[in-house]
């Protein structure tokens, strides 16, 4: 009973053209998930129904163990961290202010929330000087680093990353790679997180779910796909990737 | 002048009773509501004044038959009246020829007739001076000799029982060329030589001011309009004696000009005063300094044009909001609005006029403005909020923020620098349209360039032009520095 997250038969279309084929998924706690697959496979789509930003065709979706619906998803996305691509960092707010915001609204005050502030800084290896920076002010890295303490303010249960990684240049990128492994580690953080590459999802992957076309086709370590691949285009995913590494 | 005289039948039964609750000692002069009128009222008021008698003066009271029934019904002692109105609206009978006729049919309700006041304020062709004296045209008939001249008419004119069609045929005139021209258009365009006469009320005051000529009526065709006044004739004898003394005095040069003072200044008891002074001519430039009378205009201007700005800002943007979510109402919404800008302000103040609570009022203008202000509010609320990204939309939503946080704390400073240009196109666009409230009386710099415009007076137009482009530029910098405040620093780097 360890699963925090429990997709069962969840299918989404748009305009007949189905994203997601019924699809079944667990989310272990204190694990990290990652999904990957190649672009418009619906990797975006199974977060986005995740938290509530679109609703299924069909299927339930359990957090908890309690169903999300319309009427509990705002408490719930309270207990749910979503960090995406471009930070999502509103740019008319501070990176204080931008990371504060949920607490605010939720009543508490600055000075309450000044030591957890301290901490996430420290966490994800962010100067605090920086904290009064507009996001336009901050380079990329930076900008992520922000968007993930935000995430990770309200200590969220599950945090949700659709490709946190993937507007970065390489350096950076691998930095924030071994911060962010090192962060899951610490916190117990039960993590899913996009992404396109696989030696990322390898680096992080206890369980890697990978898809294609509205499906998942394979589920498992990284040594399981490789060695025993559920399909030929499992193979050809992971020697596709392999060659570009390689390049 | 005969045109409006039914208007304010209707309204009155109120004021009746009021004014009849005071039937006190004071003598109590009527007018009607027209210059004019007006005028007389205010010159009677102050001759029987003058004479130590207590009076009073119940202003613009209404059209001839309330008037005329106040009078008979004693809520009023005496009022400014016309010959020709008596005979054709009030005792109803052409056979009333002489003066005689008339007195004694009046004498049946109790009432007096003086003599005439000495203008006849009636229908009358006229004339450019410069052009009458070099083709030697002074009276009607000289015009038989000059079909080519063009005939610029009012419609009323062209259409009146005792209008264009009898005035032809009675003096045998058959010009090449006639036209139907607005009233104040046509003084226009007989400046500028496109027409070469037209219709006019012989006391208009435009006369005096373009200089024109009024061509002597010389078979007799128009109705004579001889001012007069009415009295009750158990009104006390001096007062009596007092509104006989004004018989003879005003001739039609003088009235024009007390009708021009009036119409410059909007105010009777000074236009009423020239009556009683002989250095007419300097009294016209007498009155309010400049600096005054800017401060005055631009004042109201920005009266005008603030209060309609706060009216769109305060309903442009829920609006705004409303239209950013699309679907049928967002398109009904921003196309409403955009329909009110496509019409000419011109005909939007001529299309709100004759509605109930509006009329001739800075309500008019202001709501005028209102609705011409509403458009780019309306429509940059709206773009400035579907602008924002759909990540961000959705970074608000996933961190569990309510609608209203997402609003207000979000949505809207996000969308601040479009929804305050949007505030600041209406607002010049406000400055400028507000110099129209002028056409219906509403003031503000249009004042200026109005009387101006009427005048063919440059300097009078610049009064007006040069503060309201100053004014428009002032607005524009006050909005680039409102940005500075109102727009969230991360947004402008
Ligand atoms: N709002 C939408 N309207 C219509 N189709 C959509 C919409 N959002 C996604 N889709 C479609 O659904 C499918 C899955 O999209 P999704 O964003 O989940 O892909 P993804 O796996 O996240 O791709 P990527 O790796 O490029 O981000 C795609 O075919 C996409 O075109
Ligand atoms: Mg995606």
């Amino acid at each position: 009973m360890s699963a925090l997250v429990q997709l069962i038969s969840v299918r989404k279309g748009y305009d007949g053209a189905p994203a997601l084929h019924p699809t079944n998924l667990s989310i272990e706690r204190g694990k990290t998930t990652v999904l990957i697959g190649p672009s418009g496979c619906g990797k975006s789509t199974l977060l986005r129904i995740i938290i509530g930003l679109i609703a299924p065709d069909s299927g339930t979706t359990d957090f908890d163990g309690s169903q999300i619906t319309p009427a509990n998803i705002d408490m719930l996305r309270r207990r749910i961290g979503y960090v995406i691509q471009e930070g999502g960092l509103f740019p008319h707010l501070t990176a204080r202010v931008n990371i504060l915001l949920m607490a605010r609204h939720l009543g508490k005050t600055d000075a309450e929330m000044h030591p957890r502030l301290s901490e996430l800084c420290e966490l994800t290896r962010f100067s605090e000087n920086l904290l009064a920076r507009y996001p336009l002010e901050l380079s990329g890295g930076q900008r992520q680093r922000v968007s993930l303490m935000r995430a990770l303010m309200l200590s969220p249960e599950l945090l949700l990353l659709d490709e946190p990684l993937g507007a970065l240049d390489p350096l950076v990128r691998a930095s924030l790679q071994k911060d962010l492994k090192e962060i899951f580690g610490r916190l117990q953080q039960t993590a899913l997180l996009v992404t396109h590459d696989l030696a990322e999802a390898a680096y992080f992957g206890d369980t890697i779910v990978l898809m294609n076309e509205g499906r998942i086709v394979q589920q498992g370590s990284i040594v399981d796909l490789r060695e025993r691949p559920a399909s030929d285009f499992v193979s050809e995913f992971i020697n596709a990737q392999r060659s570009v590494a390689l390049a | 002048m005969k045109t409006n005289k039914f208007y304010f039948v209707s309204c009155f039964p109120a004021f009746l009773l009021l004014i009849s609750s005071s039937l006190a000692d004071p003598i109590v002069i009527g007018s009607k509501k027209f210059t004019e009128s007006y005028v007389l009222g205010e010159i009677a008021k102050r001759t029987l004044n003058d004479a130590g008698i207590p009076v009073e003066h119940r202003q613009g009271m209404g059209g001839t038959i309330i008037v005329w029934q106040a009078l008979r019904g004693a809520q009023i002692d005496a009022y400014p009246e016309y010959t020709g109105t008596i005979v054709e609206e009030i005792l109803k009978d052409q056979q009333l020829h002489s003066a005689a006729a008339i007195r004694n049919a009046l004498s049946k309700f109790g009432v007096g007739m003086t003599g005439p006041l000495g203008f006849n304020n009636t229908y009358a062709l006229i004339m450019r001076r410069d052009r009458a004296q070099k083709l030697g045209i002074r009276t009607i008939s000289d015009l038989q000799k000059h079909p080519e001249l063009k005939i610029g008419l009012t419609h009323e004119f062209l259409a009146r029982q005792d209008g264009w069609q009898p005035l032809a045929a009675r003096y045998r005139l058959s010009p090449q060329s006639v036209i139907g021209i607005d009233h104040a258009l046509g003084y226009a365009a007989l400046q500028n030589g496109s027409i070469n006469v037209k219709d006019a009320y012989s006391t208009d005051a435009k006369i005096a001011e373009y200089d024109l000529v009024v061509l002597e009526d010389d078979v007799g065709f128009f109705p004579k309009y001889e001012a007069v006044f009415l009295f009750r004739t158990s009104m006390r004898k001096d007062a009596i004696a007092g509104l006989r003394k004004l018989e003879g005095t005003l001739d039609e040069a003088r009235m024009i000009q007390l009708n021009a003072e009036a119409e410059r200044t909007k105010n009777y008891t000074r236009a009423a005063n020239l009556y009683f002074r002989d250095d007419v001519e300097s009294a016209t430039s007498a009155g309010e300094s400049f600096p005054h009378k800017l401060a005055r205009w631009t004042l109201r201007h920005l009266q005008l044009a603030g209060f309609s700005l706060l009216l769109a800002i305060i309903v442009g943007i829920p609006l705004g909001i409303f239209a950013s979510r699309g679907g049928v109402v967002g398109h009904a919404i921003l196309g409403f609005a955009s329909i009110v800008q496509t019409i000419p302000a011109l005909a939007l103040l001529a299309l709100l006029v004759p509605l109930p609570f509006f009329g001739i009022s800075a309500r008019t203008a202001i709501a005028a403005l209102f609705l011409y202000g509403l458009l780019p509010i309306v429509r940059n609320t709206a773009s400035g909020l579907q602008d924002i990204p759909r990540s961000l939309r959705e970074s608000a939503i996933a961190l569990g923020l309510t609608p209203a946080t997402r609003l207000w704390r979000i949505y809207l400073p996000m969308s601040s620098r479009s929804i305050l240009s949007g505030i600041k196109t209406s607002a010049i666009i406000n400055v400028g349209t507000a110099t129209l409230a002028a056409l219906i009386g509403a003031g503000g710099l249009g004042e200026p360039i109005l009387s101006g415009l009427n005048l063919n007076d440059h300097v009078t137009i610049l009064q007006g032009a040069i503060p309201a482009a100053l004014l428009a530029l002032i607005v524009q910098w006050s909005f680039d520095l409102l940005d500075r405040v109102l727009i969230p620093k991360g947004l402008r780097l």
